[in-house]
Order: structure tokens, then sequence, then C-alpha cells
């Protein structure tokens, strides 16, 4: 029993670690299948971040606070969006800028209105998205096995977390069932066909990073007021990147983005939970050796497990109509 | 070795001029920023007060970078201030050398010892006060089960998790201490949302007391603790207020009392160069009593406590320094 609880409570973690990573993985596969490469993933989440908390501590709702996020997050994304598909900029550079200008002016504008060295108050617990206790937890929780996988996994989780997770299939179903899907893909495999069909390029791009920018901006919110309570400077600490490569592992599809989160969500929780344990046959590991143990394991599978990755034929090229 | 001779004499030279000498102090804080709630506030706190009662102003610098370490020194020797104050452990090496190159400016480093003739050291003994809120957490606990979370892995916070054990042991000599560190670099010291994983999965291991020295790290630590309806312990500044009620006590680093005795040290011309510890005796560490935590120290917690205190100025009971052998005779 206490191996099963052991183990339960990894998974618990793994999702709650899991969260940003899916968010913006799903961010940066929307974008990028239609083309426009975005690795200013970490510099949205960390302005939605920094907006979701002001706004929880402004207005007293989380609600409000979210919409915050997911507006700053949109913000972002259309100055990406008009760098990269109305002035066919180059769209590594305005990604790069996009993180340079979150980190900074998230600093200097927290600084300047809490005078706490770019952090906020912490956000209360009434302006945060806290765990939601699913029907009859505890009762069920007493069956083995199965009441445990419902009591701890699935139960106690925030509204953020059900709608990362829901995110996944609609993003699978829109992406690949629905005629925007198709032609959203289109546009990241041939923009010119997609032209010539009468349908604009630069609309479907525009759609592409807006939607882009709503999911970086749950993430970002997650981090501030549902996982954590307040902004810290750069407390998105590389989970963007982490993103990125996790989208590549996945080689741009949703079910797969939705794995590979889960994966280095579980390294994480596994780092966490095995700190100061001592391993069978090991004895205790020293705490670099398990810290390092995720970035091993990423080099493994990525030359070991995971093949070629292709991204979209037109991911990264600004289109332009030939006259 | 010529010129390290010149330069002590020389210092000591000035040294002893200085007595007629203007202070015009700097400080150079750590990256957390004067308002982090923890460590560098406390500075902050001391050279305010510096100011307020003697009326001579300071320059200040909140780096952003390593590399703005050294540069951020030299350029306040540069401009004649002096005494200089640095505030934490990272700036050892760069003051190592800045200190050669600017032998008539007087250095103040906070928690590292560099020897230099214009350097004073100031440590504070944080083991005994580990000690004494580690008492405290034995004490309180139900479970005989409680947890140290610290920031980045380095001998400074081996010495904190060293005399909490020892203080936990000597409360409740069967309880079991789970410790863990959250990263090995400065990071780690920023880390609200790793503190909070390590703060669950220590409670879910039986936990019901945990003491962090994490700094930011440290306030997720902190919140999960309180969510869980369990106690956490505070440390560098006060902080009972964080989670009223929820926060068994903080384990209290005095370095506005280091910051603020160097500078008026300094005006005086009793600055001397060398190690200055802080301990007990001198108030540099102690355990935090305030309205918020009043409720959660019973009476017999507090007097075992303060005996525990008494007897370790005394020298009836000594805690181990981790920093001396780098082992911990407890686990």
């Amino acid at each position: 029993m206490e191996f099963l609880d052991a183990t339960l409570q990894i998974l618990a973690s793994t999702v709650r670690l899991a969260v940003p990573l899916i968010c913006a993985c799903l961010a940066g596969l929307w974008s990028e299948r239609a083309g426009i490469v975005d690795i200013g993933l970490e510099g949205k989440m960390l302005g939605a971040a920094f907006a979701a908390a002001v706004a929880a501590i402004s207005t007293g709702s989380a609600m409000l606070g979210l919409l915050a996020g997911i507006g700053v997050s949109i913000l972002l994304s259309l100055v990406h969006g008009y760098a990269a598909i109305a002035q066919r900029g180059n769209q590594i550079v305005s990604g790069v800028a996009i993180n340079m200008l979150a980190v900074g002016l998230t600093a200097v504008l927290g600084h300047a209105w809490y005078r706490e060295g770019g952090r906020t108050p912490p956000v209360a617990q009434s302006q945060r998205f806290l765990p939601i206790d699913l029907p009859f937890a505890d009762q069920v929780g007493a069956i083995p096995v199965l009441g445990g996988i419902y009591k701890q996994l699935l139960s106690g989780h925030n509204l953020l977390v059900w709608l990362a997770f829901l995110a996944v299939p609609l993003t699978w179903w829109v992406l690949q069932k629905t005629r925007f899907g198709l032609r959203l893909r289109a546009v990241g495999e041939n923009p010119a066909a997609v032209d010539t069909a009468g349908i604009s390029v630069a609309r479907l791009r525009y759609e592409a990073v807006i939607i882009c920018g709503v999911l970086c901006g749950l993430g970002g919110a997650y981090l501030s007021i549902a996982q954590g309570a307040g902004f810290l400077n750069n407390m998105t600490a590389g989970k963007g990147f982490i993103a990125l490569a996790a989208l590549i592992f996945a080689k741009w599809r949703p079910g797969p983005a939705l794995a590979a989160c889960l994966l280095f969500g579980f390294l994480d929780a596994m780092a966490i939970r095995l700190q100061g344990v001592a391993l069978p046959g090991i004895g205790q590991a020293p705490v670099q050796f398990i810290q390092a143990l995720p970035y091993v394991l990423t080099v493994v599978l990525l030359a070991g497990f995971i093949g070629r990755a292709v991204p979209p034929k037109a991911s990264g090229v600004p289109y332009v109509k030939e006259r | 070795m010529k010129t390290g001779i010149l330069a002590a004499v020389l210092a000591a030279m000035l040294g002893g001029a200085a007595i007629a000498q203007e202070v015009k102090p700097a400080i150079v804080f750590d990256r957390g920023g004067k308002f982090d709630k923890s460590f560098n506030e406390a500075a902050h706190a001391g050279i305010e007060r510096f100011k307020k009662e003697t009326g001579i102003d300071y320059r200040d610098f909140e780096i952003t970078s390593d590399a703005q370490r050294e540069q951020a020194m030299q350029r306040f020797a540069r401009d004649g201030h002096n005494p200089i104050v640095v505030i934490g452990f990272s700036f050892g090496t760069s003051l190592q050398k800045v200190a050669k190159e600017f032998p008539n400016t007087r250095f103040t480093i906070i928690d590292s010892v560099i020897n230099e003739p214009n350097v004073r050291s100031a440590v504070f003994t944080e083991h005994e006060g580990s000690y004494l809120v580690g008492m405290m957490a034995g004490l309180a606990s139900k479970t005989n089960k409680v947890g140290f979370i610290g920031g980045m892995d380095i001998p400074l916070i081996r010495k904190f998790a060293c005399g909490y054990v020892q203080g936990v042991k000597a409360a409740k000599p069967g309880a079991e201490v789970i410790q863990n560190m959250t990263g090995t670099t400065g990071a780690a010291f920023n880390d609200p949302a790793k503190g909070s994983e390590l703060a669950k999965s220590q409670l879910d291991r039986g936990a019901d007391v945990i003491y962090h020295a994490a700094g930011g790290t440290g306030i997720g630590v902190l919140r999960t603790v309180a969510d869980a309806g369990k106690l956490g312990i505070g440390v560098d500044s006060n902080q009972n207020g964080l989670h009223p009620g929820r926060v068994l006590t903080s384990m209290l680093k005095r370095v506005d009392v280091a910051v603020y005795s160097t500078l008026m040290d300094a005006r005086s011309g009793k600055w001397t160069a060398g190690v200055t510890v802080y301990g007990l005796p001198q108030d540099g560490v102690g355990y935090a009593m305030d309205d918020n935590n009043k409720a959660l120290v019973s009476p017999e917690m507090k007097a075992a406590v303060d005996k525990a205190a008494a007897d370790i100025k005394a020298g009836t009971i000594k805690v181990h320094d981790y920093m001396t052998n780098s082992a911990c005779p407890v686990m």
C-alpha cells in the first residue's frame, strides 16, 4: 500500500508540474503548425504570470487575473505576429526580443508598483484558483487501488489543470477534424496553395498566434495564481524552452506533446521525491545526480528513441505573395 | 609577497589614521534585491538605521548578474566610498581580488571569511539558531517527523540543516528529519514552485513541521505548509506574519545588526579587520516570538528552548558547526 501511495503522490505531482509545460507546448504547436516559429513562449508566459498576479491582487478576483494574463499574452503574441507576418521579420529575433522584454518589463513594473524588488505581494487564498475536490473523494478513497487513484490523482486539482488537459483533445479535434484546422495546417506546410484557394494567409496566421497567446496566458496564470501565489522575477525559469523541446519530441502532434510534457513533469517530480531517499542497491544518491537525471534522460531519449523530427515545411518562413 | 606586506602595513597605517576620517558608506546587495523579505532586506534595514541615527547618506547597488559583483565594488571604491559592505557569500571570490586592488578601502562581507588586512568578515552562528528552532520543531511535532528544505546545496546551508537536526534530536531523540535541497545553483533560492513541491512531498511522507533555509523558495514552502494546516519555520527575517498561526517561529539572523555595527565602528574609529562572529551572546541569531505565533508556542516549549539558549551561551551545550569539518554527526 505504501508503495502505491508513494506512486500516486508522484503522479499527482507530475500532473501539477506538467501543466505549464502542456500549455506552452500546445501554444507552440498552434503557432508552428501555422508556420510561425515561436521561441517567445517563455516571455509570454512570464508576462501573463505577472499580469495575472497584478490583476488578481488589485481586483480580488482570480478569474479577472486569468483574463488579464491571457490579454497580456495575446498582446505579446500580436507583437510577434506583426513582426513575423506583416513585417516578414526574422521570427527567432522577434521571439528572443519578446523574452527579453518580458523579463525586464515585469521586473521594472513590479518594482515600481510594489517596491519589493520586482516581486508582487503574495496573492491571497480568495484570489487564487484553489484545488477542487471531486465529489465523494473521501468516501471513494477508501476503496483500495481505484479509490486511491480517484482521490489522490484525479481529485484536488484546480480549474486551470482541467482546462490545460482539456485543451489537448480540443487541439487535436480542431486541427484534424475541422475546416479551420485543415487550412491552418496547410498554411504551415504550403501557404501558396492556401493563398491560391483564395484564403488569406495572414489572417490564418494571426488567428494561430492569438490562440498561442491564449494558451501561454493560461500557463502563465497557472504559475502565479494557481500553483503559486504571487509573481517572482523570472519565475518561468526556462519552462517555455522545455516546452519547445517537448514539441520537437512530439513531432508537432497534440497527443505525443501531452506525453512528452508529462514525461518531463514526471522526471521533475521524481527528482524532488528521490532526493534524500536511499535507492535499493545504491544507497543514498547525491542530490546533484538526482537533479541531473531529467537532463540525462532527455539526451538519451532524444538521441536514441525519437528519430528524425521534421517541422512543418513553411515554419519560420515569412509568406511573400508572388506578383 | 612583498606587495602583500606593503599593503598590510599601509592598511594598518591608514586604519590608524581612520579615526579622523569621514565615513562615506556604500552597500552592494546580492541577487534577491534589497526588498526580498529576508536576507538582503535585513541588511537594508541595518544601513537605513545607520542613516537615520547619524544622518550620513549612503550609496547602494543591487546586482542583477554575477559579472556586476566586481564592477560594483570597484566603482564604489574608485569613487572613494569607505567602508563598502557587501551582502552574501557569493561576493567572496570577487572581494578577494578587489580588496587587494584597493588596500586603503575598508570592506565588510557578510557570510564569508576573506583573509585580507582590509576586510572584516561578519559570520553568524546559524547552527546555534537552527538548533533552537529545531528543538521547537521537535517539541511541536505530533508525528515525530519534521522536515528541512534548504536552498542551494552549499556548506552554509548544510550548517543550518545540521544545527536543526541536532536541535530536533535533543528535544525528541527518536524523531526523524526529512532533508531536501532545492538545487545546486543560485536559482535554488528563488524557486517557490519547487519549494512548494518539496514541501508537499515531505508532508506526504508525514512531516508536520518544516523549516526552510531557502530565501525566496521558502515563500512557497511556508505557503504550502500553511495551506495543508501544518507548521512552517521561517528564516533570516521574522516571517511569522506571512501566515499568522501557521508559522511556528523564525530563525532570526540579524544581518541588520552586523551591517549597522560595522558602519558605527567605522565612524567611531573602532573598525577592525578580521572575523567578527555574531552568535547567541551578541544577539546575532535567535528565534522570533510575536503575536502571530504566541498561541503555537506553549510555556513549556519556550522554557525548554530558552534553557538551551542559556546553555549554549554558557558553553555547556556545544552545537556542532558543519563548516568546521564538512560533516554532520547526526542525520
